[in-house]
């Protein structure tokens, strides 16, 4: 009875998107989630599972420009769609602003949260260059840590709003 | 216990007219997803009951905000973000917006939507007091058409609504009368991002004089459904603003509201606390609601 949908339904499907700015095509069923996807299809596994119920941002990845927990994405739902990772903001061996200062300020630990966290914290920047600390924690507010305390976090934030704004 | 994604399917139409059609060839059977941060979550769990799923994240039908004299219709399909970024319902729907920006992290404002909100039909969901305060109205859409209810009983029991089976909620209608209200709101949860509530409130109100002309009260996480406070409003309509009001108000709210004990909290304590936020609202509704 499916047949006039024109995608998805329960066998495997193939779909493409882009990730990382590269067109990537994946068969898979349409009820998998983005983040098994994307680590075990496309073997980019700096998105993590912390909790795999949208609480704790460890999955975190870009979907079109906008944050999205990748735990609660069904593949279908990507298809077509722009994904950035973590793996996708370095330019080679150049990391970028907020990876600098995440190194610098001792914003990474265990490392679980820091992929979510860098991205969340590149989605914020996208949006709020010149953001207040206020700002910072809500915009990271849906990324746990817990090694850091935070602190160092939001300070390694506010060190890469600075060098963007001077680059 | 993980779902294996093979024993689901899971089609996207595209459009609102196909997926109505395919929630009334089969009533009962298809289970609509839109940003999935309550349907993935139950799927991840094991515990997601529907196998067959139709996705209407992104329909455009679903995804807009239109705004005409008398009202604003919000698209059901529209996310937190969408709610906080736009002008007209940060301006006239403060409520709305505050609940919004404390509905999970960014991630999942930026998936979850207000229609979603209201089919999962949490009593703990942050944005449903406001949606009673505001008296807001649903448009249902199914193959044989469109109705128009009032969202003030749209949930008839814990976790169950007015929705058919073949129905999806299309609008969100706000009636703009309430912008010159004074508005109150409050979360009480163990933490302002992520958490649930413990109890929730959203409160809009106008002064005449010394005297109350109008008040809507609506609170959250205190009955098995979201509640408006009709009782409450009724006895402080036409009465100035002084404690022996605040404490008959207060003994009025606690004995509307049917609070449980659970995770979050206790029954003790949510009614108090609900007493407390209708309090609060009346004391800064004196304070600050006179209309000039």
């Amino acid at each position: 009875m499916t047949t006039n949908i024109s995608s998805g339904g329960r066998a495997k499907c193939e779909l493409s998107f882009t990730v990382n700015g590269e067109m990537r095509t994946v068969r898979v069923h349409p009820m998998e989630r983005l983040l098994d996807v994307l680590r075990q299809e496309l073997a980019l596994t700096g998105a993590k599972e912390g909790c795999g119920e949208g609480e704790c941002g460890s999955c975190s990845v870009l979907m079109d420009g906008t944050l999205v927990n990748s735990c609660l994405v069904p593949i279908l739902q990507a298809k077509s769609a722009n994904i950035v990772t973590i793996e996708g903001l370095a330019a080679g061996e150049q990391l970028n602003c907020l990876q600098e200062a995440f190194l610098d300020f001792g914003g990474a630990q265990c490392g679980i949260c820091t992929p979510g966290m860098i991205l969340a914290a590149s989605h914020l920047l996208q949006r709020n260059p010149q953001p207040s600390i206020d700002d910072i924690r809500e915009g990271l507010s849906g990324n746990l840590c817990r090694c850091t305390g935070y602190v160092q976090i939001f300070e390694a934030v506010a060190r890469a709003a600075h060098c963007r704004a001077r680059t | 216990m993980r779902s294996d994604p093979a024993d689901y399917e899971l089609v996207a139409p595209g459009n609102l007219r196909e997926v109505v059609a395919l929630l009334a060839e089969e009533p009962g059977t298809w289970l609509a997803i839109a940003g999935g941060t309550d349907v993935m979550v139950q799927y991840a769990a094991g515990k997601l009951p529907a196998r067959k799923l139709v996705s209407i994240w992104n329909l455009p039908e679903l995804r807009r905000i239109e705004v005409i004299a008398g009202e604003v219709r919000i698209g059901a399909g529209c996310t937190y973000t969408d709610l906080r970024e736009n002008e007209t319902v940060g301006r006239e729907f403060p409520l709305l917006v505050n609940a919004a920006s404390w509905t999970g992290g960014i991630a999942n404002q930026n998936r979850g939507t207000l229609g979603g909100n209201i089919v999962n039909a949490s009593p703990a969901a942050d944005s449903l007091p406001a949606l009673l305060a505001y008296e807001a109205e649903l448009i249902l859409v199914s193959v044989r058409g469109e109705r128009r209810v009032p969202y003030l009983d749209f949930h008839t029991d814990y976790k169950k609504t007015k929705l058919a089976s073949d129905e999806l909620i299309r609008d969100i209608c706000l009636s703009r009368r309430f912008s010159d209200y004074f508005s109150y709101t409050r979360k009480v949860g163990a933490r302002q991002a992520q958490a649930i509530s413990k109890v929730c409130i959203a409160a809009l109100g106008r002064l005449d004089g010394e005297k109350v002309e109008d008040v809507r009260i609506a609170v959250g996480s205190v009955a098995p459904v979201p509640l408006r406070l009709l009782e409450t409003e009724r006895i402080v309509q036409g009465k100035a603003i002084e404690p022996s009001l605040l404490l008959s108000a207060k003994k009025i709210a606690v004995a509307e509201i049917r609070p449980i004990d659970d995770i979050r909290s206790t029954m003790r304590y949510r009614s108090t606390v609900v007493g407390n936020l209708v309090a609060e609202f009346l004391e800064r509704l004196g304070a600050n609601g006179r209309t000039t």
